[in-house]
């Protein structure tokens, strides 16, 4: 057989950016990003497979070399690999009980970065963004005006905004009319 | 000078920064920082508007929020027009246009006035007991009219071209009120370094030391030493101060909505400013500094322009520099009102007399104003203003009666006392407490983390009112987790202090008598109606508020509620707290909608969520439907079609060739963990343990009640992995559904759920070339009958990316959904369709998609069901297992009533003639003959017309449905009767042989 042409990739919002007062939008590259769940017991083998320490603690994460682990649940965490790497195939060998899901093409990452970042998100996340409260490397699952969204703060004024693919447009766009003012 | 009504040297303002204005379309000057009520007393303007019900003619009561009277519509361009804005509240700018409201044809001259003479017929409770007959003449007449005379401002018509913003915040001590008191608190708070968010309604700080002129704080007059120590606070970089921002609702934990005005006092607003901005604070500790409002005293025509309340008059001279009169008037029961009348009289103005209700006032104000030479008379009271559009002079009498005098005045200031602000303790579900001494409402039980202070807790002095503050600011930063205090110090040098106040009807206004004096000024409700309220049997304070309306106006009663009270207590022959306090909600003043709504607006009104391949239906022309918040292809017209001929073709494209169909809205779960199939038994009426890996089934999820709750095809990709289909409405709450069994009824399962409906895009090809169109674009699949029978699931890869490729099918014929990571979505799509073109295969939208499916019978739940049909009722029983003995839903599919004979059952309608369609929605008799109300049978659910067919069909619900296979039923409608037969719910391809075609 032929060998057949890959087919193109078409990331949503490929490579929109704006830049405001104080603060800047930016859409991420696409990224590899699993859905892990676990129990307990498989989390220390996990952690090894996928050199980051899944962090246990609320609101928390732990990065290493591009490969972010955030924890969401007392068992669930989104690993996202910046590079794009196969996290599921990391996490094939680790025999603890465990769910790796790959949802590389379900989510749209969106940095928001600027000394005006946290009131800019703020304008729709009802969560307490100050330094005390959500330290560089804090992350949760919240909401953004209507939808849900992950935050990780990935710097003292820089966030990470995670949401569904069809909800990218949505939160862009909020984002956009919230850095007006 | 901009206006001849203001003095030099009086006031803060600076004359040299004018700024121009109409009214009514005359020209006038004022001042920047004038509110539009001070400049219009500037020039001599005290009518500024008409009553609501009686069309009085009504003034400017006050200097701030409580203001009920005047209420004027700006215009700052046609489509920004905004009504009922209070003059004593909007500042004024450049090039600001005010006009007056609920007047016709002018402010001057109004028809409607008419009503003040007709007001025997407009009294309490007129809503309820007038016009109650001809009931049909409610909505052609009586409505419409009485909305049209009674009323005030005019809605925009134009859609609102401003933007508003939101801005949730978090702070450890929020102060609301910017006051001696709430500006002390804040000092004390902020000083520890907790953050501390201040805000005020004002534009600027300091509350009742705009007027009060005797304070003296740490060296300095009150007025500076407020502005001084909020600079202070501005800088810090804990401390947000916010501006011209009201608090208007306090709700649970602590959360507070403020709204801040951005630009309403800017001439050339940015274009980029929000109009206004709503904060929703959820703050650790709130202290509560809303101060005290001045109340009127209740007497005969007291509306009168000219007529206000003394702090308001002292507010104007002292902050704008603005005398309200020549030669003015004062009644009070309380001493404030002498200093109003010291600090006029000081200013040049002639002070007729004050007229003081109280027998033997005394203190260092009446000293004072007997010493500047102003008539005090003791024990008597005012019983009526006179003049219409302006005060022209005031009628004193001794309170028991006797001789009148009639002394000329052009205005009048009036103090029946203050009433403390307990609007947001109250809302924060605090409960107040009557303090008999002094005759007013004070906090009592708090039921939050919330403390009150000053006036509106009813300090009475600004020594102790600075106490408090400082102590409740550093015991509310310290309680919010603040971790050292050096503490503050103030020193209140000078202060004035007030006693006295009165409440209810003041002399000739009490039991008996018929004059107007008005209660509640907005709602145009007086004495009389109150006592009329009580005499027609009203005997809550909360029946007497609705009866009358008192209170109920947008200023939500804050100078009424009490002399209402008081009035009913007294009719009633209670006690005030016997009567009670009628409930402070939110808002405290109005909030625009504006700025409740905010950010989401147009795009953001709510989401829309696109598919993957959205942008190329788009370029094919598609006309999209809306599904939930999805846009999905509805058709693809060509050139000339309309949507009949569209779906026709594309329909009858997919049964003789191919067609691509956008199933990414699908929701999609992954089922994964050893307990996956265990799981799957527990949440499907059908059984999966046995399910082949690689094989598909389609199964059906009930509600616990035995009702169809969702259906979808259920791959299974390994022993312990399954890819769940769900409805596209049903995605997220099919999620939550199992989410919620998962973790409540079966937690010892080892399995997990993900969703992935967004990971995946789906494209369907179906019909009989489908295999043709996907094969040569797929790797690592045999894709042959007996590699990979109907009911199957293969991964591997298609135009080089990953897939998981289901053999299925939604229309009968051979069908396959390519699943494709999302951003590959649009390139495999082009590439299917590529391969497609070559067998003349077309793409199809929903409205296709849903005939083709109601020609095999395929129900859609949420359309052929509506929440009470069970699997047997749509003819799914093959769907349940039958040896199963658990599952969500098995004991409530067994109760009696869903075992009945006679339940509705899903059946098809072929209507007699094969070119008539029926209806979705219409009701189904057995006799079109029998009498109106005709008994109903059943419903149609779903009805097309068929080109593969060739005539219409339908699917319908209908009672004991499959026993009655054969018979003639009827569809009454409007212009007829359509006779019907009852068939199988298959009408193309019974036999199912085109699904291997």
């Amino acid at each position: 057989m032929a060998k057949l042409a890959t087919a193109t990739r078409s990331p949503a919002l490929a490579g929109k950016s704006i830049g405001g007062q104080g603060v800047s939008l930016k859409v991420l590259e696409p990224a590899g990003r699993m859905s892990l769940r676990a129990r307990p017991a498989a989390v220390a083998a996990l952690s090894r497979a996928l050199g980051v320490t899944l962090p246990q603690k609320s609101k928390t994460s732990a990065a290493k070399h591009g490969r972010f682990a955030l924890w969401l649940g007392p068992d669930e965490w989104l690993v996202i690999d910046e590079a794009g790497a196969d996290l599921l195939a990391d996490c094939s060998s680790v025999k603890g009980l465990h769910s790796a899901v790959d949802v590389s093409h379900r989510n749209v990452g969106i940095a928001v970065a600027g000394p005006n970042a946290a009131l800019v998100i703020n304008a729709g996340c009802p969560q307490d963004l100050s330094l005390q409260a959500f330290p560089v490397g804090a992350c949760s699952r919240t909401v953004l005006g209507k939808v849900e969204i992950v935050l990780l703060r990935t710097g003292e004024d820089a966030f990470r905004v995670e949401c569904w693919r069809s909800f990218s447009d949505y939160v862009y766009g909020f984002l956009s009319e919230a850095a007006r003012g | 000078m901009a206006g001849s009504y203001r003095i030099s040297g009086q006031g803060r303002l600076t004359p040299a920064k004018t700024a121009r204005f109409t009214f009514d379309g005359k020209a006038m000057t004022g001042l920047a920082g004038d509110t539009v009520a001070s400049a219009l007393l500037a020039n001599g303007v005290h009518l500024v508007g008409r009553s609501f019900k009686y069309h009085r003619p009504r003034g400017i009561l006050s200097a701030g929020a409580e203001e009920p009277n005047a209420l004027v519509t700006v215009e700052r361009d046609a489509a920004r027009k905004t009504p009922n804005v209070r003059a004593t509240v909007q500042e004024l700018y450049d090039g600001l246009t005010v006009n007056s409201q609920n007047r016709w044809p002018s402010l001057s001259f109004d028809v409607g006035a008419v009503n003040d003479l007709a007001s025997p017929f407009f009294s309490a409770g007129f809503y309820y007991k007038t016009f109650m007959w001809p009931k049909a003449a409610w909505h052609k007449f009586y409505e419409p009219n009485i909305r049209a005379a009674a009323g005030l401002g005019v809605a925009p018509d134009q859609p609102d071209p401003d933007h508003y913003a939101a801005h949730y915040a978090h702070c450890e001590v929020l102060v609301l009120g910017g006051g001696a008191a709430g500006i002390a608190a804040a000092l004390a708070a902020a000083e520890t370094g907790v953050r501390v968010i201040l805000c005020d309604e004002q534009a600027e700080f300091g509350g009742a030391l705009r007027f009060e002129k005797g304070a003296v704080i740490d060296g300095q007059d009150g007025w500076s030493w407020a502005q001084g120590a909020v600079a202070t606070l501005a800088a810090m970089d804990n401390v947000t101060v916010l501006s011209r921002t009201t608090a208007f609702g306090y709700y649970a934990q602590n959360f507070v909505g403020l709204v801040e005005r951005v630009t309403d006092h800017l001439a050339r607003p940015g274009r980029d400013e929000p109009r206004e901005r709503l904060w929703q604070v959820r703050a650790k500790r709130v202290v509560i500094a809303t101060g005290a409002i001045e109340r009127h005293m209740v007497f005969a025509n007291n509306d009168r322009p000219g007529v206000m309340l003394a702090s308001a008059a002292r507010t104007f001279l002292n902050h704008y520099g603005v005398v309200v009169g020549k030669n003015v008037g004062v009644y009070t029961a309380n001493d404030s009102a002498y200093a109003a009348a010291i600090d006029l009289k000081k200013a040049g103005v002639g002070v007729a007399a004050i007229v003081d209700l109280r027998d033997n006032p005394a203190g260092p104000l009446v000293d004072e104003a007997r010493a500047l030479g102003i008539e005090v008379n003791h024990g008597r009271a005012v019983t009526s203003a006179n003049g219409s559009q302006r005060i022209k002079s005031m009628t004193v009498q001794a309170k028991g009666g006797g001789a009148e005098r009639t002394i000329a005045v052009d205005a009048l200031l009036m103090s029946a006392g203050w009433t403390p602000s307990v609007h947001m303790f109250s809302q924060s579900r605090g409960k107040v407490a009557f303090d008999d001494a002094t005759k007013r409402f004070l906090p009592g039980t708090y039921a939050q983390d919330c403390v009150s202070i000053g006036a509106c807790n009813g300090s009475d002095s600004l020594e102790d009112t600075v106490a408090q503050a400082l102590e409740a600011g550093a015991n509310a930063a310290r309680d919010a987790g603040a971790k050292s205090s050096k503490g503050v110090a103030l020193k209140v040098e000078a202060s004035e202090g007030w006693t006295g106040g009165m409440l209810g009807a003041g002399p000739g206004a009490g039991a008996g008598t018929t004059v107007k004096a008005f209660v509640d000024f907005q709602n145009d409700v007086t004495a009389k109606d109150i006592r009329q309220a009580v005499h027609e049997g009203m005997r809550s304070i909360e029946h007497i508020k609705r009866f009358t309306t008192n209170g109920m106006a947008t200023d939500q009663g804050k100078t009424s509620n009490m002399h209402g009270l008081a009035i009913a207590a007294e009719a009633l022959d209670k006690q005030i707290p016997q009567v009670g306090l009628t409930t402070f909600r939110a808002p405290y003043t109005p909030v625009t909608f504006g700025a409740i709504v905010n950010h989401a607006r147009h795009g953001l009104f709510d989401p829309t969520r696109k598919t993957p391949t959205h942008s190329w239906a788009e370029s094919h022309g598609a006309v999209f439907e809306d599904v939930g918040q999805w846009k999905r292809a509805w058709y693809f017209p060509r050139a000339g079609e309309d949507m009949h001929a569209a779906v026709d073709r594309e329909c009858v494209t997919v049964r003789k060739s191919a067609g691509l169909f956008d199933a990414s809205t699908l929701g999609k779960i992954e089922v994964v963990g050893p307990d996956a199939a265990k799981f799957m038994e527990l949440l499907y009426t059908n059984p999966w343990e046995k399910l082949e890996v690689g094989r598909c089934r389609y199964g059906i999820m009930l509600r616990e009640d035995g009702f169809i709750y969702d259906d979808g095809v259920v791959g299974r990709l390994a022993a312990d992995r399954f890819h769940v289909t769900t409805t596209t409405g049903g995605a997220a709450r099919v999620m939550n559904h199992m989410e919620d069994y998962l973790q409540t009824e079966f937690p010892n399962l080892d399995v997990w759920l993900t969703s992935i409906s967004e990971h995946w895009a789906v494209i369907a090809v179906q019909g009989p070339n489908s295999r043709k169109i996907i094969e040569p674009l797929v790797e690592g699949i045999d894709m042959s009958d007996e590699a990979m029978p109907h009911m199957s699931v293969r991964e591997g890869k298609i135009c080089g990316v990953p897939t998981r490729l289901f053999r299925m099918s939604f229309t009968g014929d051979r069908g396959f959904e390519v699943n494709v990571p999302a951003d590959y979505g649009r390139a495999v799509w082009e590439a299917l369709w590529a391969e497609g073109q070559k067998h003349g295969a077309c793409a199809y939208g929903t409205e296709a998609m849903h005939v083709l499916r109601a020609e095999k019978g395929y129900i859609i739940v949420g359309q052929d069901t509506d929440g009470t049909v069970t699997p047997n009722d749509a003819g799914l029983d093959w769907a349940v297992g039958k040896k199963k003995t658990d599952f969500v839903g098995i004991r409530g599919m067994m109760r009696p009533d869903l075992l009945a004979k006679g339940r509705k059952q899903l059946v098809g309608l072929k209507t007699k003639d094969p070119r008539t369609v029926l209806e979705e929605g219409a009701q189904i008799v057995e006799n079109p003959k029998q009498a109106i109300p005709m008994k109903m049978i059943g419903h149609v659910t779903s009805s097309y017309w068929s080109a593969n067919c060739d005539r219409s069909i339908a699917l319908a619900l209908v009672a004991g449905g499959r026993d009655r296979l054969g018979e003639t039923l009827y569809v009454p409608m409007p212009d007829g009767v359509i006779e019907v037969e009852v068939t199988g719910a298959v009408f193309f391809d019974e036999k199912g042989d085109r699904l291997n075609g």
